[in-house]
């Protein structure tokens, strides 16, 4: 989206979008960021829920050329500015990467060093959202590791993790707690909810575990 | 945003059921579910290490084992609740002791809490907008102990604010002469919070 007098975001932040029908209805939702800070256009991530209202317009009725009521970015909590350090340890579930991609992008605009692992769960291979995009950025860059699990179908010879997230996969994909990570946990509540209690019963610091709860009920 | 736009092909889907819309706050869209949003880790704090406080501008600091705070009288009690992230749920139903009960024989001059929680969750609210039969610290949900994802075992519950003010997992209430933002509301988000008037950030 091209968005005048945008006063740019912090990687991680979200914004409100709100649709008015002709006769004065309106419908708000919340959609994070993907884009890098440093970039002009304005990237959110739209997950098309058949029930839903607002993203089957976003996703089947809207056309290049129309124009979006936006409120934003909003958000100053789970957010990463390049500055801050890391290591950087990001677990997404489903669409809940944005945020997240929004961090690693920036922090490739930025020229930061930062050390990043990124563990990311999809449903099945072609439902990784920016597979390409984090594939390219991993192979150029030895400090960006990308760990990805599928939770319902494999391709064939897929050697990957294959089940949902849980505190084994996060001891073996984690930073060591004595390393300190900032760790930013986005996706579907469970996820949420698996990833954060584990992460703190491994040893790491509570206060330094973000999360973001992600899907259809406007996290 | 803009007044008078109108999103081209937009109708809307989600009106909401018969007689329900003058409870439905601008913005807002109704849930069956109960959605769970925190900023961190659900903290487990067993119930032999739980206390809740009142402090700060008071005589003298009152504090509650977890024993203590179930002798309380409890109140049974059906509200609407809406979340600043655009969901609002209605009619449910919760058991909690009233603050009003809390801050009996308490003497204060103080114009302001601030509500603290374990992980170190805090919200603002004004002294008026937690008495008077306007909050709680609830304890039971539907019936059931109140779920550790959703605040358990007490969180503050104040329904007729956006719902970041129903603090989970409350430890305590300072009372304060002057007000000091909380978590959220130091990070771009309203300082009162009223849903009916859309109060969801700064600048609202």
């Amino acid at each position: 989206m091209d968005v005048p007098v945008w006063r740019g975001h912090r990687a991680g932040q979200h914004m409100d979008i709100r649709l008015t029908a002709e006769d004065g209805y309106q419908a708000e939702r919340s959609y994070s960021i993907a884009s890098a800070p440093e970039n002009d256009r304005v990237e959110l991530v739209v997950e098309r829920l058949d029930d839903g209202e607002v993203s089957p317009y976003l996703t089947d009725e809207l056309r290049v050329g129309d124009g979006l009521e936006l409120r934003g970015p909003v958000g100053g909590w789970f957010a990463w500015d390049a500055e801050e350090g890391g290591p950087l340890l990001l677990v997404a579930g489903g669409s809940g990467i944005a945020p997240l991609m929004a961090m690693v992008r920036h922090r490739e605009a930025a020229g930061s060093d930062t050390p990043v692992r990124l563990l990311y769960s999809s449903r099945s291979y072609p439902e990784i959202i920016f597979r390409g995009e984090l594939e390219t950025l991993a192979a150029g860059d030895g400090t960006l590791e990308v760990v990805h699990t599928l939770t319902r179908s494999r391709p064939e010879g897929w050697s990957g993790y294959d089940r949902r997230i849980d505190a084994e996969m996060l001891r073996e994909v984690a930073y060591q707690p004595e390393e300190r990570p900032l760790a930013f946990v986005c996706g579907p509540t469970p996820l949420v909810e698996t990833v954060a209690t584990a992460l703190v019963e491994l040893g790491h610091d509570p206060a330094r575990v973000k999360t973001e709860r992600f899907g259809p009920t406007g996290g | 945003m803009g007044r008078g736009f109108i999103s081209r092909g937009f109708r809307g889907r989600r009106r909401e059921p018969e007689g329900t819309s003058e409870r439905v706050p601008p913005g807002q869209y109704l849930v069956d579910g109960f959605p769970v949003l925190s900023a961190g880790p659900t903290p487990r704090t067993p119930l032999s290490d739980w206390s809740f406080t009142i402090e700060g501008e008071v005589d003298g600091p009152q504090k509650w084992s977890w024993e203590e705070f179930q002798a309380l009288p409890s109140e049974r009690l059906t509200r609407d609740i809406h979340c600043v992230t655009k969901w609002s749920k209605l009619d449910t139903t919760w058991e909690g002791v009233s603050v009003d009960t809390l801050l009996e024989g308490v003497e204060t001059a103080a114009g302001y809490v601030l509500a603290y929680s374990d992980g170190g969750y805090t919200t603002n609210l004004p002294l008026e907008e937690v008495t008077g039969g306007k909050a709680w610290i609830a304890h039971t949900y539907e019936g059931e102990p109140l779920a550790p994802e959703h605040g358990g075992p007490a969180r503050l519950l104040v329904p007729h604010l956006y719902f970041w003010k129903s603090a989970k997992w409350v430890r305590g209430l300072r009372l304060m002469n002057g007000d000091e933002p909380g978590f959220w509301e130091s990070l771009g988000y309203h300082n009162f919070g009223d849903p009916w008037r859309e109060q969801r950030y700064w600048g609202d």
